[in-house]
């Protein structure tokens, strides 16, 4: 039989229907269906995708068992290289990773295989299991590890040292653990009842938990050092950026790490069941052209606006956005204004956003990170109305942990100083990983990091207790 | 979860709170603050850490009743819980020997400044403290402030107790009559610390005073608590709470105050139509 050109089609909640409701936009693979997508895998020797993937997962593996309809056997090989397979599956760029060097997808007019797709059926099935895998953890103990944050670094580093035979504790700020996963990727990409069901599956291997655990406030990095072997800083990037332009204090006017924290973290889209609001916005503009700024506007459609527009600085070309969510949100009405930047956030008198001033940009020289430096054009200013707007240009490191431990090394931007193979950082024992050494990056780069570390942090403690 | 050791309803609409938090207890100094969320439904909110026994691992949580939350908080009895509470948050405040220091609160604001006057004192200052409410009733923690203050002066709007007038009279008359200020404190409602900082302006005293802005995390994460400081964007969580009074943005971070209006009243009819009667508190 002649192998499929495209991805066998997965479900999706229409536009019409989902903008109305915060349910997940993709309703994923039904076993046959993924079985007949694995069957469009072409088994490579030596397969490129494993290398594309930032925790080397066994794809070929793995999705030769779902072809075989083998699904336990496809958990077991998964497991073995990722504690969040049901996050991934929905939220990796798999597009500039496994999919991307896909033998299949270099035919001509091929799609590569839907591997994302794939691996969410995998972990969706093991989660709809009565009993979820069991995995053996060591009686003895090797040593104790503090992890700091419970985002996708503390995850993966927390469960692959508790399988190796560490006591681990991990420390939280919030009151929930994920981090990004819980308060930052909305409902409708990423549902808060999978992300429990897989923290759950890494804190049942007997990770202790301790939220509301501000280290350096809370407990500082003096008494963690004493109290553990070795310990994983993975807390994230934390500090929203403003513009700083004319009118940010003005009410209406929103970080995207506030507007996506009302709504994820503290449910603002089930005020008043929840007592945490979130304003119910007409207009609506997002500043940015990432995933967050995806998230924020789909976000604001689903609670009623009228028009949701996008501005960017850049054009599509440029657009850092997935491609998928790019998709999603034209589908959704989400309006596009590319070559657009704010001046302006306009004062409707009584204190509230009336509206954004906003000027035409076009691209010059590259810059720094490779891309065209959009220049303004001069003249060219426009009014966009709008009640509410959203930044979402990124985010800067956060210094509450790092301004208790001078000790730690920080790069030129801020960031944790650690070596890139290892996360080791200026301080013995001390590993750091994810956003809080890469700046804003990706839930799968940050587990990428937090594998590495796990790892060095084994050889550090088994070699201090020799 | 942590539990309340004990429960006190001090003024009309004001509250204190003994709960049990050792790791809290354990690191909280002047000027910090909690985020806390009663139950699974809540939202998360900032209360000043009114006082903190290292030895027995308790807090001292003093609130007034501004809506849904602090109400749903005020039925609380002594043997529940509140669900989270993250802290001790926030810069602490600048503690040293200065000379003379004029402490002036008003309203649930003492709470908030009790600690820093202490820590004060016993850095060596000479303490006058200045408190000021409405009436007598509201004018909270009298005896904890003059247990370390070498002066006490209390005004209320109605004179019902110390001087009929506002805590700013004080304020003037303390310079007017020759004392040397190194430096003010003014902790308690925004309006009360605007003109405390004006005053302070016109006396020529630096004042520091403690904001209290909307929150999310507490910890730097969201920005709902920006305000402008000397024209620059500062996160009253991290950053603060305590900012030079001369430098605040008042006007700004009144209207930001204002942002949740609509539906703080729609969650306070909630609770209302839920609980019934509210008048006891």
């Amino acid at each position: 039989m002649a192998v499929s050109k495209i991805k066998t089609p997965i479900s999706e909640q229409a536009p019409e229907e989902r903008v109305r409701n915060f349910k997940e936009v993709c309703l994923g693979y039904a076993i046959d269906e993924g079985r007949a997508e694995a069957a469009r895998c072409l088994q490579c020797k030596d397969a490129p995708c494993v290398p594309g993937c930032p925790v080397g997962i066994d794809i070929p593996g793995f999705i030769l068992a779902v072809r075989e309809g083998d699904m336990p056997k496809a958990v077991e090989v998964m497991a073995k290289y990722t504690n969040l397979p049901a996050v991934c599956g929905r939220v990796c760029p798999q597009e500039t990773q496994c999919e991307g060097v896909c033998r299949l997808g270099r035919g001509k007019d091929f799609e590569p295989v839907a591997i994302g797709k794939l691996e969410r059926l995998v972990a969706d099935w093991n989660y709809a299991q009565d009993k979820a895998q069991r995995i053996d953890i060591p009686k003895e103990k090797i040593g104790r590890v503090a992890v700091v944050g419970a985002g996708p670094a503390g995850l993966t580093v927390a469960g692959d040292l508790v399988k190796l035979g560490y006591d681990v504790v991990m420390y939280e700020a919030l009151h929930a653990p994920g981090g990004v996963l819980m308060y930052g990727i909305p409902e409708f990409r990423l549902p808060k009842s999978i992300v429990e069901k897989e923290i759950a599956g890494i804190t049942n291997l007997g990770v202790a938990f301790e939220p509301n655990a501000v280290i350096g406030r809370t407990i500082s990095m003096k008494e963690i050092m004493e109290e553990f072997d070795a310990c994983f800083l993975g807390v994230g990037a934390g500090a929203p950026h403003f513009q700083g332009i004319p009118g940010t204090a003005l009410n209406g006017v929103y970080s995207a790490s506030e507007y996506l924290t009302r709504i994820n973290l503290m449910h603002a889209y089930e005020f008043p069941k929840y007592d945490t609001p979130t304003k119910k916005s007409k207009e609506v503009v997002v500043i940015g052209g990432g995933n967050v700024a995806m998230d924020a506007a789909r976000s604001a459609k689903r609670l009623g606006a009228e028009n949701v527009t996008i501005a960017y600085r850049r054009s599509l070309a440029e657009l850092p956005a997935r491609i998928e969510e790019y998709h999603h949100a034209v589908e959704e009405g989400i309006n596009f204004n590319w070559l657009t930047n704010p001046t302006e956030y306009v004062n409707d008198g009584t204190g509230k956003l009336k509206g954004v001033t906003c000027i035409k940009m076009e691209l010059g020289e590259p810059d720094a990170s490779g891309r065209r430096r959009p220049v303004p054009v001069e003249g060219s200013e426009f009014f966009i109305g709008a009640d509410t707007v959203i930044e979402a240009i990124g985010q800067g490191a956060n210094k509450v942990l790092l301004s208790t431990f001078p000790e730690l090394k920080l790069n030129k931007r801020g960031y944790i100083d650690a070596d890139p193979k290892t996360g080791a950082t200026s301080v013995h024992g001390v590993y750091a990983g994810g956003d809080i050494v890469t700046g804003a990056a990706t839930v799968i780069l940050a587990m990428g990091a937090g594998k590495d570390s796990a790892v060095a942090i084994d050889e550090y403690v088994r070699s201090k207790k020799k | 979860m942590f539990k309340i050791l004990s429960s006190a309803r001090i003024a009309p609409k004001e509250y204190d709170f003994c709960v049990e938090a050792p790791r809290i207890a354990a690191r909280a100094r002047p000027g910090q603050f909690v985020v806390l969320r009663p139950d699974e439904f809540g939202e998360r909110i900032p209360l000043t850490i009114a006082d903190f026994d290292r030895d027995a691992g308790k807090i001292r949580l003093i609130f007034q009743v501004v809506g849904k939350t602090t109400a749903r908080m005020a039925s609380l009895k002594t043997g529940d819980s509140i669900l989270d509470i993250s802290g001790p948050l926030g810069t602490p405040s600048d503690i040293e020997d200065l000379g003379t220091v004029m402490m002036v609160g008003g309203g649930v604001g003492i709470a908030a400044l009790y600690p820093i006057i202490r820590g004060l004192k016993e850095a060596g200052n000479r303490v006058i403290t200045i408190l000021g409410g409405r009436t007598a009733d509201l004018v909270i923690m009298k005896d904890e402030c003059a247990r370390y203050s070498d002066e006490l002066i209390i005004t209320t709007d109605d004179g019902s107790i110390g001087t009929k007038g506002l805590v700013t009279d004080a304020m003037k008359s303390v310079v007017e009559r020759g004392d040397k200020i190194d430096r003010c404190w003014a902790i308690g409602p925004t309006v009360m610390m605007k003109f405390c900082a004006l005053a302070a302006g016109e006396l020529c005293l630096p004042i520091w005073v403690s904001m209290n802005p909307l929150m999310l995390d507490g910890t730097g994460m969201c920005g709902c608590c920006r305000l402008s400081v000397d024209g620059e964007i500062k996160f009253g969580c991290v950053d603060g709470p305590e900012f030079d009074g001369s430098k605040v943005n008042w006007d700004e971070f009144m209207n930001r105050m204002k942002q949740y209006k609509e539906e703080e009243k729609i969650s306070m009819d909630k609770y209302a139509s839920e609980v019934g009667d509210l008048s006891w508190l």
